[in-house]
């Protein structure tokens, strides 16, 4: 298929991605696409470059080579300003620990992402998010008196907060029990689904093979 | 949300290191702004005082002392004098207005100061009731005195030996008061004003008690100092060789002043840079504080950029936090130093009858409020610095 094709269809589109460190290492990875409400699994062990892939595709590193569009924008193209910005409106980043800014309570770390992005500030969808999660009674609590679980839900919904196109999450459950972690799963799944958000996880984690349809092997 | 509410809320996250740091800084500027407000009032009080007094004639002795005593009515005085021979310098051609002073006695450690009219109008001070003294044992009274003692329009009281307490009481002469003075802020305001005749009174009954059976000689008047005004600046020159047979000696008020001034302006040097000092100081921990936070802080604010963040705004947060801490230390610090006079005034007041609690916000303090912001920001300027300049992808790999 012609690339200009899934482009259309594509909200998020890979080709030949390239990346060298000044240090040394260098990974090429596989082609690969996302689509509108699509659920793309990238798996691989360590040191396969899973993280600077997703550093990557927020637009935190600049592939060396390859072109990378997400949403028909070539992030190679924007500047860092420009870059900073992309990826506050249309990015939703789960990271593989969740962290915070530990003085503010988790309304107010929710309500960041707006605020970064110079967005109007809506607490009643903190508000509205957080119950999803079933976690509306912790909204004036401190991240850091949190259970890992809970932080990491709480960290799912501030990804949430600016309306993301595409979420990209790092290793959401390696960090976390079975239960927790199908719960997790589970959640991205469906909060995905709810934004209208294309879902790319990368992760070694193989409990998720079963969850996620369509994978790709780095 | 704003950024303000950020940087206030980071700041309180770390109790310890901010306390630090405001400590350090409100210490440092209290004491500057204490020792600014200190020369001001102190140079201001003693500026009023001496008001067109150009010589000051009295015992020998030292000069300072004479001025201290007989201008401020802070020290004890130098001795007595001769009337007969200080009245050849009061009549000396070369004198414009001549005050004489005679005291040695105190009402509840305020002066009694024989004198005449000349001297309340020299000050320009005016009477809020009653009127000045007319006769013997006829006192008018400075406003502190009133209020400090009670004593009121028609009071009697005793008057005791000595300028400072009461255990010798002279029992047998009783002063009235038929005046009390509107405040003046001169140092009319702590003194009990009479006629010199009613000092000799006390002194001439009070000595015949004592004198039984002794040859009784008619006494010599005695008075303490003279105020003089001069009506030729050759006064200055003629005057010291005039009274060099005598006991007597003529000190310059200014001269004396600037001379104290001098001593004690090493004194307040001193002071100034040991708070010099400890400003630095407090600018290095506000520096640290922020640089070590931004250690602990790293991952939070590449977070912050990875959510959206520009540069400029976590720098802007970062400057905020030093400029935040830094404005809190100098309201705590200007705070600190109006808490410092209005207790040292109390002290003073109650030592010297000086009153020095009059405390706006000094040209000098608004030069120091100044320096010290454009300095904490400055020492907040690296970390901010460092902040943006962080690699959010490795930082956030790292964690």
């Amino acid at each position: 298929m012609d690339l200009k094709f899934w482009v259309l269809l594509s909200m998020l589109v890979a080709k030949d991605l390239k990346f060298t460190y000044s240090t040394g290492p260098s990974f090429s990875f596989p082609d690969f696409s996302c689509g509108k409400e699509e659920q793309l699994l990238l798996l691989g062990e360590s040191g396969k470059g899973k993280t600077t892939l997703l550093h990557l595709l927020a637009g935190m590193l600049k592939a060396s080579s390859g072109t990378l569009e997400l949403m028909e924008t070539d992030l190679r193209n924007l500047s860092a300003g420009e870059l900073d910005r992309f990826r506050g409106e249309h990015i939703g980043i789960v990271f593989q620990t969740a962290h915070f800014v530990e003085s503010l309570n988790v309304e107010d770390n929710l309500i960041m992402p707006q605020y970064l992005c110079s967005k109007k500030i809506d607490r009643q969808k903190a508000k509205t998010i957080l119950s999803r999660l079933n976690l509306e009674h912790k909204l004036k609590e401190f991240p850091k008196n949190l259970s890992v679980g809970e932080q990491q839900r709480v960290a799912i919904a501030r990804a949430l907060m600016n309306d993301p196109q595409v979420i990209l999450a790092d290793e959401p459950t390696s960090a976390l029990d079975d239960k927790n972690a199908m719960e997790v799963i589970q959640l991205l799944e469906e909060q995905a689904k709810a934004t209208g958000a294309a879902l790319v996880i990368v992760t070694h984690d193989q409990r998720l093979k079963d969850h996620v349809q369509k994978h790709i092997q780095l | 949300m704003n950024l303000f509410k950020i940087a206030f809320k980071n700041i309180l996250f770390r109790p310890l290191n901010t306390s630090l740091s405001l400590i350090l800084l409100s210490f440092g500027v209290g004491i500057i702004s204490l020792l600014l407000l200190l020369e001001v009032q102190l140079r201001e009080e003693f500026d009023r005082n001496i008001k067109d007094i150009d010589l000051v004639l009295g015992a020998k002795g030292s000069p300072l002392q004479l001025i201290l005593a007989n201008v401020y009515h802070i020290d004890a005085p130098t001795g007595n004098i001769n009337l007969k021979e200080a009245q050849r310098v009061m009549r000396h051609p070369y004198i414009k207005e001549a005050i004489p002073l005679a005291y040695g006695d105190n009402y509840n450690r305020f002066r009694i100061v024989g004198t005449e009219h000349n001297y309340p109008a020299h000050y320009g001070v005016e009477l809020k009731e009653g009127k000045l003294w007319s006769a013997k044992f006829e006192a008018t009274i400075g406003p502190d005195v009133a209020k400090n003692t009670g004593l009121k329009i028609g009071d009697q009281f005793y008057s005791a030996h000595g300028l400072t307490d009461n255990a010798d009481i002279h029992t047998d002469k009783a002063f009235t008061v038929v005046g009390i003075f509107k405040n003046s802020n001169s140092v009319i305001d702590q003194l009990i004003l009479t006629e010199i005749s009613s000092i000799w009174g006390v002194h001439e009954e009070h000595d015949e008690a004592h004198a039984d059976g002794e040859e009784h000689e008619e006494p010599e008047r005695e008075i303490t100092a003279v105020l003089l005004k001069k009506k030729n600046p050759l006064a200055i020159i003629t005057l010291p060789s005039f009274i060099k047979e005598t006991n007597m000696q003529i000190a310059l008020p200014s001269v004396e002043i600037n001379r104290l001034n001098e001593n004690f302006g090493i004194g307040m040097s001193t002071l100034k840079w040991v708070a010099i000092l400890i400003m630095i100081i407090s600018f290095i921990s506000v520096f640290i504080s922020l640089y070590n936070s931004l250690k602990q802080r790293k991952y939070e604010l590449a977070l912050m950029r990875s959510m959206g963040g520009r540069k400029g705004k976590l720098f802007a947060m970062l400057l905020l936090e030093g400029s935040i801490m830094v404005i809190i230390g100098i309201f705590l610090g200007l705070i600190l130093s109006r808490i410092a006079l209005l207790i040292l005034s109390g002290a003073l007041e109650n030592q010297f009858h000086y009153d020095i609690s009059n405390a706006g916000l000094l040209i000098n303090e608004v030069k120091l409020i100044l320096i010290t912001i454009f300095v904490g920001v400055l020492a907040s300027l690296l970390p901010a610095i460092q902040a943006v300049r962080i690699d959010i992808s490795k930082t956030l790999s790292d964690a």
